[in-house]
């Protein structure tokens, strides 16, 4: 079961084909406003699309947002300020029809292992950046979906935390079997989480390949930059 | 600059001194003059629990048919911005005439629309106008737009953003509504619904326009006070002070928990 798309987004300039495989990591890396954003918004069915999207062999067009099985890390996590961590991870689960109880306990189990158990109480204003983004993955992998989307994850956070919090999600990403798709414009985001790269510049892919191909032979002058910044580094 | 503000602030201390006089002095009068010995007698009258009961009734009902018709309405006008603009703001302007209508006008024109005769009433197999659902008509036409205009106002300023995440959560429309939507506008629909409450239990033109003022049926407190001043002014200032407490509690908790940006 794979996750192989072609999205148009017209109004947005957008033309991107990708696919990727469970248990493995595609990074969109790009410049702000080349498009990346729009290509998971496609994915999550909050655009409209033209093109394709299929999960194995399951078709997402014209699928609505909440059937469509596709968990979404917004960049500033969207935390819903009225529950507390415990139930925003176990929204999922209830929207989906599962048991209070049993909703209940799979979010604590998911809090657990992203090891922010001690915070199921708290209500998401009252957590720090690093946090904040913890819930919100345990959240979106807490809803069972097929595929994950992670919208530049690290943005929100001060930069003295960003390494760390980006060994953990790494971390957490490798230990999960499903297929993830993160947007970001840091290198340094795409050798810690992704083994593969497609390269968006203006809502086309410039190139596509492993992350080592990528800093082998950067192929445009934006990604030239990108890998001699990280490289000094 | 400095120095000019604070010369003209003598010239200005007049007005300002009157017009807050006028506004308080009039309460302060009401408290001063209350019969405050005989204060328990007087609300125990059977006229005036049986006013109160009924303004209470109504008011409450009509809270709660403000708020079941007012959010979907909130819902279409905050959510239509798709319309074309001119029909969307004329929408919202028509909403808000009861709040400048005065409430004469209204009775007059509910009594034309609901009346025996009138536009629907000539129709309908029982008689609306001076019965208690008139006084729950009434209160529902004056109050609704303060719902209405608190709900959207709430609706505008949440993000939808959230919804969009509850969406990708696996939640249906119903769902997000229900779980996400609602609770995000609570307070909004809190401070509306306490809108509606106080305009509709302070309501009187509208009401004896359109329901008349038949003790135990229509007569609500407003009216049972205009009424009584003629014949028992100190049970008419009795009543005025039930209605001047339940407003003033009403503001405060609407500045304390659901206003917070008036307390700063």
């Amino acid at each position: 079961m794979s996750l192989v798309a072609s999205l148009v987004v017209p109004s947005r300039g957008l033309a991107l084909d990708l696919d990727v495989t469970p248990g493995r990591t595609l990074a969109l890396l790009g410049p702000n406003g080349a498009g990346k954003s729009t290509a998971l918004q496609a994915l999550a069915g909050l655009v409209e699309y033209e093109g394709s999207i299929t999960v194995g062999d399951r078709s997402l067009d014209g699928v609505e947002p909440e059937h469509r099985k596709v968990g979404y890390v917004f960049q500033d996590y969207l935390l819903f300020p009225h529950l507390t961590v415990l139930e925003n991870v176990a929204f999922g689960a209830r929207a989906q029809g599962r048991g209070r109880v049993a909703s209940r306990a799979s979010a604590t189990e998911w809090l657990e292992r992203l090891s922010v158990g001690e915070l199921a109480a708290r209500r998401p204003p009252q957590l720090s950046g690093g946090q904040q983004q913890r819930v919100a993955l345990a959240r979106a992998l807490a809803s069972a979906p097929d595929v994950l989307l992670l919208d530049e994850p690290l943005a929100a956070l001060d930069v003295e935390i960003r390494d760390e919090v980006r060994e953990e999600l790494a971390a957490h990403i490798k230990d999960w079997a499903g297929m993830t798709i993160v947007v970001t414009h840091s290198f340094d985001d795409v050798t810690a989480l992704a083994a593969d790269v497609i390269v968006v510049e203006k809502g086309r892919a410039t190139q596509r390949g492993s992350v080592r191909d990528i800093v082998r032979e950067p192929a445009t002058a934006y990604v030239q930059r990108l890998v001699r910044n990280w490289s000094d580094d | 600059m400095a120095r000019r503000r604070s010369t003209l602030a003598p010239a200005l201390w007049v007005p300002a001194g009157l017009a807050l006089g006028l506004l308080l002095l009039p309460l302060v009068a009401l408290i001063v003059r209350a019969p405050w010995a005989t204060l328990p007698s007087l609300l125990a009258e059977p006229t005036v629990v049986q006013a109160l009961g009924l303004s209470l009734g109504t008011a409450s009902i009509s809270t709660v048919v403000c708020l079941l018709l007012g959010i979907p309405l909130a819902l279409v006008l905050a959510r239509s911005m798709q319309w074309p603009a001119v029909p969307r703001r004329l929408l919202r302007a028509l909403i808000t005439v009861p709040l400048v209508l005065p409430p004469v006008v209204g009775g007059v024109a509910l009594l034309l629309l609901l009346g025996r005769r009138g536009l629907i009433g000539q129709w309908l197999p029982f008689t609306i106008p001076f019965t208690p659902l008139a006084v729950v008509i009434a209160q529902v036409f004056v109050s609704m737009p303060f719902l209405v205009i608190a709900v959207e106002g709430a609706l505008r300023a949440s993000d939808r953003r959230f919804e969009v995440a509850a969406a990708t959560l696996g939640a249906s429309r119903f769902t997000v509504f229900r779980r996400i939507t609602l609770p995000l506008i609570a307070p909004g629909i809190a401070s509306g619904a306490l809108l509606c409450f106080t305009r509709s239990l302070g309501e009187f033109g509208a009401t004896i326009t359109f329901a008349g003022s038949f003790p135990g049926t229509t007569q609500t407190l407003p009216i049972s006070t205009y009424l009584l001043l003629q014949t028992d002014p100190n049970a008419a200032i009795a009543l005025s002070l039930v209605l001047m407490v339940v407003s003033v509690a009403v503001l405060v908790s609407l500045r304390d928990r659901w206003v917070p940006g008036v307390v700063s």
